[in-house]
């Protein structure tokens, strides 16, 4: 091996974690065309715009630009009591209000050690993987949605997610704006009527999700759009911070509820499903079969739940004010880890409060997936990571 | 996995020169932080996602904060020369006397990092650097070379707290516009006095508008 060999290694093994996109050179025979999809495109999921060149039909570089919908969550907390900001927490993820709700609540939970009761840690998984099977759902209707199939997949996957919000309705009062969760527990019990209720929607949601499975595993259309676009490296996705869904499409065996166990995922039996190519066809395959085992973890929680108090009789409402501290505390959320990272000055007020989206995070890698890809494709790979702007943009 | 002082160790004998203060933490979360030298801040962190043990290859979070000038008040006994009155004539007198004494603590930016691994599923180790002050010298080193999910949330520092992330590839605004002046997740941000105001009856808000208005600014008073 000579001398400039081992240079170069050298050099390459320092530069491994610097995984710059990489730079496609147009043929030269045409111009380049700039297009700005959004900020007012049906695909773009809300307000988010991408700069795209594009030599021909080629993706040549996509810049996305982010901020339409910021409102400085952060700050607005920075100015509320603790407890005040969980309703805004809401806000965020608004499909997943309730998992936001968690990951705030595990967060302060963390930074004052509070204990949760048992039958609040039932009701928050419940809730929890409800939450995940309505987003994966919606999220399968609107790739399909994007395909050109206007209106029926999306209503099937709708009409399903539906049914979850009645839940969700009936329990916390409000469809998407929950604003459940406490420090300590639950806002409010669930009556047996209403475990009845979720029971049964329960038991319809294998057959929805056998249909929504033929729909993906049989088109050959979806099959061909989906399978080979948008590839996304495992390395490259733990380097980029890439989570959830879109980390496990890639095959890397990471999820949250596996990691810290936090509540009490340890109790119930459930896998991590994990894909092979990590292209658009597998992260929404394993939405599906996520939604499988959110399936399983339900039937058995529903199946379990104790009885007892929803809140921790101990936990300090009134005047609450946390010791000087930090902590941070997440949860794998539908979109991937959504962390809250808590510093306290001893004030009634976080002194610092900060949001780690997972829909942000995840779309670090956008222009890597799409360069060289048509632009139609774009649309497609946009739809697959799988975020929500009012989280993205805070 | 390590414990933080095994952590500071192995970081030590590994890099040499890196000086690393271990913050304490009150909160029952436990979660203590390493405070790294910004000159050395890179080589740590290619040691921690590198090194076969800890394999620290994902960055979860990073976070700015803002901790403004503080002014200390402090109460000091001093021995001092009184004029007093005994027995009739007045005299000096040597007596202690309290005196508030003020000094300014000077004020930094930090930026606090995340970090976990997926290898071997563990974690949080958390990692901070401060700037030297919070108006001129604010550079800090990009950790984006070493864990590409920092490019958007070192972009959102710079946009929201105005640190300076030297080697970072595309250090632009991330949520507020271009022409944008200021950073308003400092503590002392002001919020500019240019939105439309939807005047309500309200006395503190028409006078604010009044006020508004007088100055001619442009939006100003709108329905007024």
């Amino acid at each position: 091996m000579t001398d400039s060999l081992v240079n170069a290694s050298a050099v390459d093994k320092k530069l491994k974690g610097w995984n710059r996109p990489p730079i496609i050179e147009p043929d030269g025979e045409a111009e380049l065309l700039e297009v700005a999809m959004g900020p007012h495109h049906p695909s773009t999921h809300g307000v988010f715009r991408m700069d795209v060149a594009l030599d021909g039909e080629r993706v040549v570089r996509l810049k996305p630009v982010f901020g339409y919908l910021h409102r400085n969550h952060e700050k607005i907390a920075e100015g509320n009591s603790y407890l005040a900001s969980m309703p805004y927490t809401d806000r965020l993820d608004y499909i997943c209000s309730l998992t936001n709700n968690w990951a705030y609540a595990l967060a302060v939970e963390k930074l004052v050690g509070q204990a949760v009761p048992e039958r609040a840690e039932y009701l928050r998984v419940i809730l929890g993987e409800l939450t995940r099977v309505q987003n994966h759902a919606s999220a399968i209707g609107f790739l399909i949605q994007e395909m050109g199939a206007s209106g029926t997949p999306l209503m099937y996957a709708f009409r399903e997610r539906e049914k979850i919000l009645d839940l969700f309705e009936s329990l916390t009062g409000s469809r998407m704006m929950c604003n459940y969760m406490r420090f300590g527990g639950c806002r409010v019990d669930a009556s047996p009527a209403w475990l009845d209720a979720a029971r049964k929607v329960v038991a319809g949601l294998p057959g929805f999700v056998d249909e929504f499975e033929a729909l993906l595993r049989s088109n050959e259309i979806l099959m061909a759009r989906t399978q080979g676009v948008g590839i996304l490296r495992p390395d490259l996705a733990i380097n980029a911070g890439v989570t959830g869904p879109m980390l496990r499409a890639s095959g890397v065996n990471y999820d949250i509820r596996k990691v810290d166990r936090y509540g009490i995922y340890d109790r119930f039996e459930f896998r991590v499903p994990l894909g092979d190519h990590g292209d658009v066809f597998d992260r929404f395959m394993i939405r599906l079969l996520e939604a499988r085992e959110s399936i399983k973890i339900l039937e058995q929680a529903l199946k379990e739940i104790p009885d007892g108090p929803v809140m921790d009789g101990k936990a300090k409402i009134r005047g609450f004010r946390p010791k000087a501290g930090e902590a941070y505390g997440r949860i794998e959320a539908p979109k991937g880890e959504l962390g809250f990272y808590l510093i306290s000055d001893g004030g009634p007020n976080p002194y610092r409060y900060r949001v780690r989206p997972p829909s942000l995070v995840n779309l670090t890698i956008l222009e890597d997936m799409c360069l060289g890809q048509n632009v139609a494709d774009v649309v497609l790979i946009f739809g697959s990571v799988d975020i929500v702007l009012g989280e993205v943009d805070r | 996995m390590k414990t933080v002082e095994e952590i500071k160790a192995a970081i030590e004998t590994a890099v040499p020169g890196a000086s690393i203060e271990i913050v304490p933490n009150a909160s029952p979360s436990g979660q203590l932080s390493l405070l790294l030298a910004p000159n050395h801040a890179v080589a740590v962190a290619e040691f921690l996602r590198d090194d076969a043990e800890l394999a620290l290859d994902f960055l979860s979070n990073a976070t700015g904060i803002d901790w403004p000038d503080k002014e200390i008040t402090e109460k000091v006994k001093v021995m001092r020369q009184v004029l007093k009155t005994v027995d009739g004539a007045e005299k000096m007198v040597e007596e202690t006397v309290d005196e508030t004494r003020k000094h300014v603590q000077p004020g930094y930016l930090e930026v606090v990092y995340h970090l976990f691994s997926i290898e071997k599923k563990h974690g949080p180790v958390v990692i901070r650097m401060r700037t030297t002050n919070r108006t001129d010298q604010v550079q800090l080193p990009s950790l984006t070379p070493v864990w590409r999910s920092a490019e958007f949330q070192e972009r959102e520092i710079f946009d929201l707290f105005g640190i300076v992330f030297t080697g970072h590839p595309d250090l632009r605004r991330l949520l507020m516009w271009d022409g944008f002046k200021d950073h308003p997740m400092r503590r002392d941000y002001v919020e500019p006095d240019d939105f439309e105001y939807e005047p309500t009856a309200h006395d503190e808000v028409l006078a604010r508008s009044k006020a508004h208005q007088a100055a001619g600014q442009e939006g100003a008073g709108v329905g007024l």
